[in-house]
């Protein structure tokens, strides 16, 4: 019999091109996702060395990093910015790669269009230059992220050379209970196994509150475990993978599809495969996260306080902790609920998505954002997002409660367009890092849920969403 | 091309801090540009400025005695967070061929060699003692050898460090990598030609997608 083998030993085994005792295999790429961030030089690599994109047809480019989530029919005044886009379109014009510009009806963020296209499919490898890739692996795909120099690597061979990961099973058994989101289980298993907790390693996500979860939901879990160290993340796919691939633009279709369906079951970790670390976690036990410090791993529920630094038993960590601290201006023991808000982000790769938005306006129906808020943004991971958001009437119940209800793009989630986080100014973000300045310099980002930031949009600072008076039902 | 890397003696610059992400290396605003080049200056941006201009006099690399260090050494996870190759430009440019940490995140490791920028991995109590010898001893230097795979400083400190010999030998060529994959043209028509049917790309007429 057959050696039992995980889910990532199956892709990477079907994807070797090359391999050399002792050496890294060279790994073929299935799709290269690209955007104006991190391809610029990638392309005058290739140009320079006189080498042509080996295959245009599978890779895709989109705006997304620095555009503006406002008045795009406007000049572009960011001369910087202005000159990645123009690179990107010139670049992809000359190589024959499909570009979905800033003014495409399927721009958005790269991962977010290339699932919600079906550019993204089970059991292949996906690539990008952006460390959120693991985004994809929702689908039970391997995808990670890489440097410029892998871009340009990709481009001309559509290959890479890589190192196999070692593996960690990340069980989530149990049910969630209401307003615990998957943003809540990852925060909750990265402030479990530490931001560097997944180095070296992929993880596969895996048990009943996982098998429960939306894609969407399973995205955001992905899309994350590059904040606790790991390149890549997965999910088995499985029937509800397969309703979401149906009728998707890029995916297989009929004939093709049934057939398609029956290559992505056999993905799943066979029974008594062998992973080189286990971990695993009670849904029941987890309430809603925010995280209180400047990686995604400093976090706690809802219901606590701000930690003493003297409370870590290591000496670095306490350091850590109390730098932390003077960075976000908190004092220990101040309860997470009791901390103002000046901002709130709804958006980024992390949480942008349909769902989110669904969820986050139910909490906000009907209300208003508090009088002591400066800004609320709800900025769609896409523009197809954004289409069916507005037919649903979702941005009226946004505007109409005080927030701004913007076009597609990564936007406040790393600032690299004008949705800045001024410095000292507290923000309550649904995107993936609270590094310090990442949302601006001096800028002091809390990581939430959609539906945790939406009340605290509404109440001026964090509350608790379980509590009745924001009637969440059972679905986010 | 990258620079091959065999032997380096330099200045010892200590960074206590652990978790340090590329985002700090390299902030989000210089990761607009379209070069490779140039990105020294913007090492460490929000930490080693005030106000964007005015060198910050508490931030270790603006210490006189680290000025022309070329040996970085840092703490735990070095280089976590986003994937950006910027991160590794800055600290090339910024003139460090050598960085030593306990622990580095996956992708930034991998830049570093992309880049003919060597980080080492030593183990923990050994980082304590090079950050302790470093604060001690002004000018504290260190020679590392990539052959021997050895760390020294001119008191009798040797440590040995782990890598790979792909990366050691790729490192040490400055290897074109791309070139060598390229030199398995054959191998990647034939596996495209096998694996076409398991990832079908169906492409549109119309892009247009369904909500349910």
């Amino acid at each position: 019999m057959a050696e039992a083998r995980t889910l990532y030993e199956k892709i990477w085994a079907a994807h070797v091109v090359h391999e050399e005792p002792g050496k890294p295999a060279l790994i073929y790429i299935d799709r290269h996702l690209i955007h104006e961030g991190t391809s610029p030089q990638a392309f005058a690599g290739l140009k320079a060395a006189k080498r042509k994109v080996r295959r245009p047809d599978l890779t895709f480019a989109v705006m997304d990093h620095s555009v503006p989530t406002k008045n795009r029919d406007l000049p572009i005044l960011d001369v910087t910015a202005k000159g990645q886009f123009d690179a990107l379109a010139q670049n992809c014009a000359e190589t024959g790669v499909r570009l979905f510009d800033m003014h495409s009806a399927n721009q958005g963020i790269v991962h977010i269009i290339g699932p919600e296209l079906g550019i993204t499919q089970p059991g292949l490898t996906i690539v990008c230059g952006d460390s959120h890739t693991s985004t994809h692996g929702a689908f039970g795909a391997l995808a990670f992220g890489i440097g410029t120099s892998e871009v340009e690597h990709v481009l001309a061979t559509q290959c890479l050379i890589q190192f196999k990961s070692k593996t960690l099973l990340v069980r989530v058994d149990g049910q969630r209970p209401k307003g615990v989101t998957a943003k809540d289980l990852i925060l909750a298993i990265i402030g479990r196994i530490g931001v560097a907790g997944g180095t070296g390693h992929v993880l596969e996500y895996g048990g009943e509150a996982v098998r429960a979860l939306s894609m969407e939901g399973r995205m955001t879990m992905c899309n994350m475990s590059i904040e606790a160290g790991a390149r890549a993340g997965m999910v088995a796919p499985d029937e509800t993978t397969f309703a979401y691939m149906d009728g998707r633009p890029f995916a297989p279709r009929g004939k093709d599809s049934q057939e398609a369906v029956a290559r992505w079951k056999a993905l799943a970790s066979d029974a008594g495969a062998k992973y080189d670390r286990e971990v695993e976690l009670r849904a029941e036990e987890i309430a809603p996260q925010v995280t209180w410090g400047t990686n995604p791993g400093m976090v706690t529920d809802v219901t606590g306080r701000v930690p003493e630094p003297g409370s870590f038993a290591d000496a670095v960590d306490r350091q850590a902790a109390e730098r932390a601290l003077q960075y976000m201006a908190l004092k220990p023991g101040t309860k997470i609920q009791d901390i103002p808000l000046d901002r709130v982000f709804i958006g980024s790769c992390t949480n942008s998505r349909i769902e989110d938005l669904r969820a986050a306006a139910r909490v906000v129906a009907g209300k208003k954002v508090a009088r002591t808020l400066k800004e609320a943004l709800v900025v769609p991971g896409s523009r197809l997002v954004k289409a069916q958001a507005e037919k649903e009437g979702l941005d009226k119940v946004f505007t109409d409660a005080g927030f701004e209800w913007r076009d597609a793009g990564c936007s406040m989630c790393i600032g690299m367009n004008d949705d800045i986080l001024p410095s000292g100014e507290r923000c309550a973000s649904t995107s993936n890092r609270n590094f310090e300045g990442r949302q601006g310099k001096g800028g002091r980002t809390h990581l939430v849920s959609p539906v945790m930031a939406a009340a605290a949009a509404l109440a001026g600072h964090f509350v608790d969403i379980r509590d009745r008076e924001w009637n969440v039902d059972g679905a986010e | 091309m990258i620079q091959p890397f065999s032997q380096h003696t330099g200045l010892v610059a200590p960074l206590d801090r652990v978790n340090v992400d590329t985002d700090q290396m390299t902030p989000k605003q210089f990761c607009k540009l379209l070069t490779r080049e140039g990105y020294g200056k913007f090492l460490f941006f929000d930490w080693r400025y005030l106000d964007g201009e005015k060198p910050n006099p508490d931030f270790v690399l603006n210490f006189p005695r680290y000025r022309g260090a070329s040996v970085l050494l840092g703490r735990a996870n070095l280089g976590c967070g986003s994937s950006r190759e910027h991160a590794a430009w800055a600290v090339l440019d910024y003139g460090f061929r050598v960085v030593i940490a306990p622990s580095f995140a996956d992708i930034f490791y991998n830049n570093c060699f992309k880049n003919g920028v060597l980080p080492v991995q030593l183990k923990d109590a050994e980082v304590d003692e090079l950050f302790r010898r470093t604060e001690a001893t002004e000018g504290y230097s260190l020679s590392v050898d990539l052959e021997q795979q050895t760390v020294r400083d001119d008191s009798g400190l040797l440590c040995r460090f782990e890598i790979d010999p792909f990366r050691k030998y790729a490192l040490q060529k400055g290897l074109d990598e791309i070139g060598l994959s390229l030199e398995h043209e054959a191998k990647i028509a034939a596996y495209e030609k096998q694996r076409a049917p398991a990832a079908p790309l169906y492409d549109p007429a119309r892009v247009d997608v369904k909500y349910s």
